[in-house]
């Protein structure tokens, strides 16, 4: 049904409520792109098998929802009942019947299915005390995991359009403007850029029509921040744009999703319908008159439409390739009209600003970096998954109070951040505070948020291999110093991790980076060398003993290094000749195991197994 | 390319969708395209320059800049391991490497009897269970070596 005033938004959300509320219990299952190929869907159907065959939906006055991404994927299938938020992990569909006995039915607590510490070996019970959890303050993921993505009552029901509905009725659009730029929002994307500013300069150009765009081409590897939302929380985003939209004066719109993201297209898609149908996208929203739709762009799997004139003419059907930007796409974007283009977390926060207030959302963070930021906490931490904290606080609160430190309680070497655009930190920058301007300082960036933690087994030169390789991939080709620049960067790290490194690489690394950083066009080529500057800036003992010692003592680089076992650390347990997959280790079981050189690949599956850390490079 | 034959029909009934002449739809018009046939074939090409009043240069330019596009037919089962900063420093190259052996393919190579096409992508948005492998779309998390190529040839 068309809700056609402010006046029945308020009611449809009582009446969303009262629903809500007839419902003593509520079984929320994560459905993320991590917990379904983890089979939580099998988890869902075996609940709602459970819970029809025996009535209990009416009987225990039971709800069974199925969420977005709860940001712990590492452990899922994750279950949560509520309202005691009993917080289940590692959920398989022969446990259900367990949950719905003991749990639903009797109010036990199942020990096994709790989540442990990784450190303390302590089960926890609740959601909110797990450390995971705790330290997170959460606004653009405000309703992730609660609420039902594919439902919009679910949403309205949760305030949603509460502030579109304010924007519109309460507010001119200069008022929206003024809110977002004292709330010190900048784009969450990486750029950085404060978004009030982008408004009002698009909002006083010229010419017509107006767009307002959100990029959810999420290329940086390692992150995944973008994808969550737009899967389980969808009409924050479009709730979002709209007000975006009022401000600015645009009437159309468009949402540059990359195509490597079903799930997320699937449910924005969903969820721009179920706006349209309810009167709060397309003409007269909510009977005010004003009028925006939106439409999905798919993207071609081309990692430079991420950048924002790229992704303009990627939209417009062409090529993705950057232009010169002497003139800003506020004024000449999309078909050459001003435009508007923010990220995804960033028009999630802007319903929360609206509603709360911008001093609210001031007063978290620092001073120029305010508000939350959300990280996706990955690689060699023991807690990986979702996170969403204010700024300011310290790289060594994410990786070792939230992420819980590195598994196996390894070393750490470095923390990567800022994607292929980013540089890795290591262990003397973790006590800095996290916001826009701190990690740029460091030779870093915080970019959209990829936060990725590497132990003593990541080699920081391929590392910065790897990078570049993404990067030569990735380059559209439209410039040379990019092109060719890039090119070359990788030839020599290709080079330097097959054991042909030179002394004099370096060196010749540092002159040519300066060309492409000073020579190319667009941001890609500009900020392609930072993997490599940085890993040289905090990591040159590991370049030169790959170059001159020929030394990967990482175990990476596979001319560099060959693997022992070592004798008094062998158990012989046996579980290194189990995991070998070219069967090149002998030994009986209980006595010391030796790997014949000749036949291993150096693929590490046995360092990776060993209890005893006895698989050791040399 | 390859010499398979399309049926045009198909072809048409997807291009029917798109307004005469309306270049933009270039881009909408390949990936269905593509969905459709599993690659873009040069006729369908043909028909779609045909509707979008497109040159059949930009076409192409468009289907080879673009990595979601195949000028090739693919195999029956795309396997694709993530190569995302996450999937590599948990040893996505290892797995991609042991693929190449098993399969005897490159990256980016379909086997000769199409069974299996073998792809890495940049991050498939999976990090916290990396590495990940993708199998027609279905996410395996946490492989670990020797693991996969045993689920690619138990289907073999």
């Amino acid at each position: 049904m068309r809700i056609k005033s402010v006046k029945s938004l308020a009611s449809a959300a009582k009446t969303a409520c009262a629903e809500r509320a007839k419902n003593k219990m509520e079984v929320l299952v994560c459905a993320g792109t991590g917990c379904l190929a983890n089979g939580s869907l099998d988890v869902v159907k075996s609940f709602d098998r459970a819970i029809k065959s025996r009535n209990l939906d009416t009987k225990l006055k039971l709800g069974l929802k199925t969420t977005g991404c709860h940001g712990f994927c590492e452990n899922g299938p994750l279950v949560v009942i509520q309202p005691k938020g009993i917080f289940y992990k590692g959920v398989k569909p022969k446990d259900v019947k367990d949950i719905v006995d003991k749990t639903l039915i009797n109010g036990e607590v199942i020990e096994r299915l709790l989540y442990r510490d990784a450190n303390t070996k302590e089960r926890v019970e609740q959601y909110t005390a797990i450390p995971f959890y705790a330290r997170q303050l959460r606004i653009a993921l405000r309703n992730i995991g609660k609420i039902d993505p594919g439902n919009i009552d679910d949403y309205i029901a949760a305030d949603g359009y509460a502030g579109l509905a304010k924007a519109l009725t309460e507010m001119t659009p200069e008022e929206v403007i003024e809110a977002v730029t004292k709330s010190g929002l900048r784009g969450r994307g990486g750029g950085g850029f404060p978004t009030g500013r982008k408004w009002k300069t698009c909002r006083n150009a010229a010419a017509e029509p107006k767009y307002v765009l959100c990029n959810a081409d999420e290329g940086d590897p390692g992150a995944f921040m973008d994808r969550s939302i737009c899967e389980g929380d969808p009409h924050a985003v479009l709730e979002g744009m709209v007000i975006g939209a009022w401000a600015v004066g645009a009437a159309e719109g468009y949402i540059y999703i990359r195509e490597e993201y079903p799930l997320a297209v699937k449910h924005l898609q969903r969820a721009i319908e179920q706006a349209r149908e309810r009167g709060l996208l397309g003409d007269d929203i909510l009977g005010t008159g004003f009028s925006y739709d939106i439409k999905i762009a798919r993207g071609g799997g081309a990692f430079i439409c991420g950048e924002s004139s790229a992704l303009m003419k990627s939209v417009a059907g062409e090529i993705g390739e950057p232009r010169a930007k002497y003139v800003h796409s506020v004024i000449r974007g999309l078909h050459d009209r001003p435009t508007v283009l923010n990220n995804v977390e960033t028009w999630s926060d802007v319903p929360w600003i609206i509603t709360e207030g911008a001093e609210k959302f001031a007063a978290l963070g620092t001073k120029k970096s305010t508000g939350t930021k959300v990280f996706s906490l990955v690689g060699k931490v023991k807690n990986t998954g979702l996170i969403e904290v204010p700024m300011g606080i310290t790289l060594r609160e994410i990786i070792f109070d939230i992420g819980g430190g590195i598994i196996r309680d390894r070393p750490f070497k470095a923390v990567q951040t800022g994607g292929p655009s980013g540089g890795c930190l290591p262990e003397s920058k973790l006590d800095l505070p996290v916001d826009f301007d701190t990690l740029t300082d460091a030779g870093s960036m915080m970019g959209s948020g990829g936060m990725i933690v590497m132990d003593d087994r990541t080699c920081m030169v391929d590392t910065a291999r790897y990078f570049l390789k993404f990067l030569v991939d990735e380059s559209c080709g439209k410039c040379v110093p990019c092109r060719e620049g890039v090119h070359q960067l990788h030839q020599i790290l290709e080079a330097i991790c097959r054991g042909d490194g030179k002394p004099g690489d370096v060196e010749k690394i540092e002159s040519l980076s300066d060309v492409i950083v000073a020579a190319s066009l667009c941001a890609l080529g500009k900020s392609a060398p930072n993997p490599v500057l940085s890993t040289i800036r905090h990591f040159r003992r590991e370049y030169d003993a790959h170059i001159n010692n020929r030394k990967c003592s990482a175990g990476v680089c596979r001319n560099l290094f060959t693997f022992e076992i070592s004798e008094e650390k062998c158990t012989g347990c046996g579980l290194c000749a189990k995991a070998c997959p070219v069967d090149c280790i002998v030994g009986e079981l209980k006595k010391v195991h030796r790997i014949d050189g000749k036949e291993c690949t150096r693929c590490g599956a046995c360092r990776n197994v060993c209890p005893v850390d006895a698989v050791e490079v040399v | 390319m390859s010499k398979t034959c399309i049926d045009p029909k198909k072809a048409r009934k997807i291009l029917d969708r798109y307004p005469e002449g309306d270049q933009t739809g270039l881009i909408h018009a390949l990936q269905d395209i593509q969905a459709e046939f599993g690659y873009v074939p040069r006729e369908a090409v043909e028909i779609l320059c045909e509707r979008l009043n497109v040159p059949i240069s930009k076409a192409f330019a468009a289907a080879t800049f673009y990595k979601a596009f195949s000028l090739e037919p693919k195999g029956d089962v795309v396997i694709r391991v993530c190569t995302g900063t996450a999937c590599h420093i948990r040893g996505a190259q290892t797995l991609v490497d042991e693929i190449c052996v098993a399969l005897d393919i490159r990256p980016g190579g379909t086997t000769k009897d199409l069974k299996f096409t073998l792809e890495t992508v940049n991050c498939v948005g999976a990090c916290a269970m990396a590495p990940v492998v993708a199998l027609n779309g279905e996410y395996h998390g946490n492989v670990q070596p020797g693991s996969i190529t045993k689920k690619i040839q138990g289907g073999k």
